[in-house]
C-alpha cells in the first residue's frame, strides 16, 4: 500500500471496514433485493449526500477501475463533482464522464441511457431503502412483512392510487419485485429507468448510509415493477425529443431558458447526449442552430 | 332399540333445581318409557301442569334429561338425545325430528315466507321447491298472500301459530312433535291442520302430539300415553 | 344450506389455560366446533371469554393446552405450533376476526374498496377491475351503498364501519370466524340489523363461528351452541336453546333470569 495523500488508506476506508462492507455486499448478492444491515461509517460528507453509495464504492474500487459519478444524469453537478474528486484524491483512480469507459458508475437518481455491460458495476445512492416505510412506519412490522412475503399492502397503495387518480400516481422510486421474492425500492430513479434494471448485465449495488442498509441485484436478475394486470406498468413519455441531439427515447429534463416562458427539453443523461451529438445527431436547438 | 321404531324412550325422569330460589327442587315425573313406530300418532295426555310439554321438550333436546335414554333413529342408527354431542342433536333436528311449539319465536325482520322456508332449505331442498311448499302451506292455512313478505311480528296469535305450523310441515321429518297445534285456531283452520297431521301420519311420519281438544285428539291419534301415572307427587 | 356432517371437528381445543400472574384468564377449557356451527361464549366481564377467544384465534399463546384446526384439504394442525408464515396465511384466508371496535379491524385511511380488496391482493389477486368488482359485491352484501366504495372508513357511522369490517374479513370466504362482541357499542336498531346480516351470512357461507358476547340475546340470535363462563372456567355448555331454557348451573340460571323480558 503506497502512501496516500493525508495519510488516508486507499479509498479512505480502513481495510477492516471494507471487509465488513464486502461481507454485507456478498450477503446482499446472495439474497437479491433483501436489505442487509451494515455498520455505516462516518464519512466526510453529511447524510443525504450519498454516504451509502460512497461506502459501497470505496469497498469495491481497485487501482485499475475507472469511475464515473452522475447526479440526475449529469456529471457536472456539485454532488457528482465532489464525489469524483474524493475518489480521485483518496484512491488515485482514473475517472471519466463516458459511461462506456467506466467500470464503476455511482449514481444518484438516474440510470444511464447507454446499456450497461457485464464488466460494469452500478452503485446507487439510496435515501430510504424500505419501500413499505410510508405505509407501515414500524420497522418490526416491515421486517416481518418482508420475511413472510406479505406484500398485499403495497398493492393496496397502488389500488388507492388508481381509485383516487385513475392511474398509478407513483413516478419515481417505483417499487419493484426482485427475483420474484423481495419488494425493493429502486432508489429515487424515475420509473422510466425501471426497465433498465431488469435482466441487466451489470451488477447493481445499493447503499443507504443514514439507514445503514445495503442491497443488491445480481446480473441478469428478473426485476418487475409492481402493477395490476389491467393497469400495467408504463414508463413516462414526452411529445418532444431532445433539443440538442434529437433523441426521442431518453429521459428528458425541462430547462427554462428565459423569463418569457421559453423552455427546452434535453436528455438528462449528459454523456449519452454528447455521444449522440458526436455521432452527428442533431436536435431543434442544436448550438449550430441557436448561434 | 327395536328395528321398526323411530323413537324409544327408556325410563326417563325429570326434575328442576332452582338455585336462585334457595335450591328448591321440583320433581316432575319418573319412570317414563314408550316406543314409537312410523305411522304412530301418540297423544300425550294428562292434566295441565303434569309435564307433557316438558316431556316433549326433553325428546327434542331442549330440556335436559338427567336419567334414562331417549333414542332416536337417525340415519339408520339409534342416537341417545340425553347424552349425544350437541352437534349430533343439531343434525337430528335438521333431518329427522321436527317440533312445532306453542309459540312462534319471532325475529322482527324476517319475512313470513322466509321463516317457513328455512327448515326445508336447511335440509338441502332447492330454493324454488322450498318456496313452492311454503306457498302451498300458507295458502292452505289461509294466510293471505299480502302478508307473506311481512314479518309475523305484527300478526295475531292465531296467525303466528299458523305460520309456525306451516314452518313445521314445510320440511319432511320421520318424527314430529306437536305441542297444542290446534290451540288458538278457528274451526276451519283446525280442520285443515288435522288433515295435514293425518296426511303426514298416513305417509309414515311418527307423531307425538299434545292436544287440549279431545276432538282433534280422537281424529288423528291412534295411541295414547297418559303422564299422570308417572308424575311425582309433591313432597 | 347447513349440513352438519359427521366429519371431524373444524376446531378442537384441549385444556386451554392462560394465567396472568395470580389472575386466571381461562382455566382448562376444551371444546369442539364443527363446520357450519356457531358457538356462543357468554359470561360477564372478567369471565375469561375474551382471553379464551384470543388463545383460540392464535392472537395469544396459552400456557397449556392445544388448539387444532382442520385445513381445507383435511389435514389437522396445531395452530400454535405451525410456522409464522403458515399461521398468518391462515388468518388471512381461512379465518376471520371481527373486533368489537371496528377501528381495530380496519385501515381507517384506506378506502372502503381498498379495505375489502386487501385480503384478495394479499393472496395474489392482480386485476384491479376484478378486485374492485369483488369489493363492490361485498359492500352490497353488507348493505353499504356501492357509491361509498372510495370513501374512507373515518366518514362511516359505527354500524357501517362494523359492516365494512365484516366484509373485509369475509371476502376470502373463510370457514371460521372469531367475533368479539360484534354488536357491542352499537345502537339497538343497528345491532339488530347487524345480527340479521351475520345470521344470513353464516347460513349462506356455511361459516363456523365463535362469538364472544355478554349479551344473551345476541347469543340466542346467532349461536347454535352456548358455553357459559365464570371466572375463567366453563360452568355449562350445550345447545343454545337448552342452556337458555333449562339452565342447570346456578350461574347460568342467574344469567338467564337476569334477561329483561319485553
Amino acid at each position: 500500500m503506497s502512501a496516500q495523500p493525508g495519510g488516508y488508506n486507499f479509498a479512505y476506508l480502513d481495510e477492516q471496514t471494507k471487509r465488513m462492507i464486502r461481507r454485507a455486499i456478498l450477503k446482499a448478492v446472495a439474497v437479491p433485493g433483501y436489505q442487509v444491515p451494515f455498520a455505516s461509517r462516518e464519512m466526510p460528507m453529511p447524510y443525504g449526500w450519498g454516504t451509502g453509495g460512497v461506502q459501497v464504492t470505496a469497498a469495491i474500487i481497485t487501482r485499475t477501475d475507472v469511475l464515473k459519478v452522475i447526479d440526475q444524469g449529469s456529471d457536472d453537478t456539485t454532488n457528482a463533482v465532489s464525489i469524483r474528486k474524493f475518489f480521485a484524491r483518496t484512491a488515485d483512480v482514473a475517472t471519466t464522464e463516458r459511461t462506456t469507459e467506466a467500470s464503476i458508475i455511482q449514481t444518484r437518481h438516474r440510470i444511464p441511457e447507454s446499456p450497461l455491460r457485464r464488466d460494469q458495476i452500478m452503485v446507487y445512492q439510496v435515501p430510504i431503502p424500505e419501500p413499505l416505510r410510508f405505509l407501515e412506519p414500524r420497522e418490526t412490522e416491515t421486517r416481518r412483512m418482508h420475511a413472510l412475503e406479505e406484500y398485499g399492502l403495497m398493492h393496496v397503495k397502488l389500488y388507492e392510487d388508481i381509485a383516487r387518480h385513475g392511474h398509478i400516481a407513483t413516478t419515481y422510486a417505483y417499487p419493484v419485485k426482485v427475483n420474484g421474492r423481495y419488494v425493493t425500492d429502486p432508489s429515487p430513479t424515475p420509473k422510466f429507468d425501471n426497465p433498465k434494471m431488469d435482466n441487466c448485465p451489470a451488477l447493481q449495488l445499493f447503499g443507504a448510509g443514514r439507514e445503514k442498509r445495503i442491497y443488491a441485484i445480481p446480473p441478469y436478475t428478473r426485476v418487475e415493477s409492481l402493477d395490476f394486470e389491467d393497469h400495467p406498468f408504463e414508463v413516462q413519455s414526452w411529445e418532444e425529443s431532445c433539443a440538442l441531439c434529437g433523441a426521442g427515447d431518453t429521459f428528458l429534463d425541462e430547462v427554462i431558458t428565459d423569463d418569457r416562458g421559453g423552455r427546452m427539453f434535453v436528455c438528462s443523461d449528459s454523456d449519452y447526449c454528447r455521444e449522440r451529438r458526436d455521432a452527428g445527431h442533431t436536435g431543434v436547438q442544436s448550438p449550430e442552430a441557436a448561434e | 332399540m327395536n328395528g321398526g321404531s323411530i323413537l324409544d324412550v327408556r325410563d326417563i325422569a325429570k326434575d328442576f333445581t332452582l338455585h336462585a330460589q334457595g335450591g328448591t327442587r321440583l320433581a316432575v315425573f319418573a319412570g317414563v318409557g314408550f316406543t314409537l313406530a312410523p305411522g304412530d300418532c301418540l297423544a300425550l295426555s294428562g292434566p295441565s301442569g303434569i309435564g307433557k310439554s316438558t316431556l316433549m321438550r326433553m325428546i327434542y333436546g331442549n330440556f335436559r334429561c338427567p336419567s334414562g335414554e331417549i333414542l332416536v333413529r337417525h340415519g339408520g342408527e339409534p342416537i341417545d338425545i340425553a347424552s349425544a354431542h350437541p352437534h349430533r342433536i343439531l343434525d337430528i333436528r335438521r333431518a329427522t325430528m321436527g317440533y312445532v311449539s306453542q309459540f312462534l319465536r319471532v325475529i322482527p325482520r324476517v319475512a313470513t315466507i322466509d321463516v317457513v322456508m328455512e327448515p326445508a332449505l336447511a335440509q338441502g331442498i332447492a330454493v324454488a321447491e322450498a318456496r313452492a311448499r311454503a306457498e302451498v302451506l300458507l295458502a292452505q292455512l289461509r294466510i293471505p298472500e299480502s302478508l307473506w313478505g311481512l314479518s309475523p311480528v305484527t300478526f295475531s296469535g292465531g296467525e303466528q301459530q299458523r305460520v309456525n305450523l306451516a314452518r313445521g310441515f314445510a320440511a319432511r321429518y320421520p318424527l314430529m312433535l306437536l305441542d297444542e297445534p290446534t290451540a288458538s285456531l278457528d274451526s276451519d283452520n283446525r280442520e285443515t291442520v288435522i288433515d295435514m297431521i293425518r296426511a303426514a301420519r298416513d305417509h309414515g311420519t311418527a307423531i307425538i302430539g299434545i292436544f287440549h281438544d279431545a276432538d282433534a285428539r280422537a281424529n288423528v291419534c291412534n295411541r295414547d300415553f297418559n303422564l299422570s301415572a308417572y308424575a311425582v307427587k309433591a313432597a | 344450506m347447513n349440513a352438519f356432517s359427521d366429519a371431524k371437528p373444524l376446531l378442537r381445543a384441549n385444556g386451554i389455560t392462560k394465567v396472568f400472574g395470580h389472575i386466571t384468564g381461562c382455566d382448562d377449557v376444551s371444546l369442539d366446533l364443527y363446520a357450519g356451527e356457531v358457538l356462543g361464549i357468554v359470561g360477564e366481564s372478567g369471565s375469561g371469554k375474551s382471553t379464551l377467544l384470543r388463545c383460540l384465534s392464535a392472537a395469544m399463546t396459552p400456557d397449556t393446552g392445544t388448539v387444532s384446526y382442520t385445513l381445507r384439504h383435511g389435514e389437522t394442525k396445531d395452530v400454535h405450533a405451525m410456522g409464522d408464515a403458515e399461521r398468518r396465511m391462515l388468518m388471512r384466508t381461512d379465518w376471520a376476526f371481527v373486533h368489537q371496535n371496528p377501528r381495530d379491524g380496519l385501515r381507517m385511511h384506506v378506502s372502503a374498496g381498498g379495505n375489502v380488496g386487501e385480503r384478495l391482493m394479499a393472496v395474489g389477486e392482480r386485476h384491479y377491475g376484478d378486485i374492485r368488482a369483488a369489493a363492490g359485491d361485498w359492500l352490497d352484501k353488507v348493505e353499504i351503498a356501492e357509491n361509498r366504495i372510495d370513501d374512507l372508513p373515518v366518514t362511516f357511522s359505527g354500524g357501517m364501519q362494523q359492516r365494512l369490517q365484516i366484509a373485509r374479513n369475509l371476502v376470502t370466504r373463510p370457514r371460521l370466524a372469531f367475533m368479539d362482541e360484534p354488536t357491542g357499542g352499537l345502537d339497538v336498531s343497528v345491532q339488530a340489523r347487524l345480527l340479521d346480516l351475520l345470521r344470513g351470512l353464516v347460513s349462506d357461507l356455511g361459516l363456523a363461528a365463535i362469538v364472544v358476547t355478554h349479551d344473551l340475546a345476541v347469543a340466542r340470535h346467532l349461536s347454535h351452541r352456548l358455553m357459559v363462563m365464570k371466572q375463567g372456567r366453563v360452568v355449562e355448555t350445550g345447545l343454545t336453546d337448552q342452556v337458555l331454557d333449562d339452565p342447570q348451573h346456578p350461574y347460568s340460571q342467574l344469567l338467564v333470569s337476569s334477561i329483561l323480558r319485553a
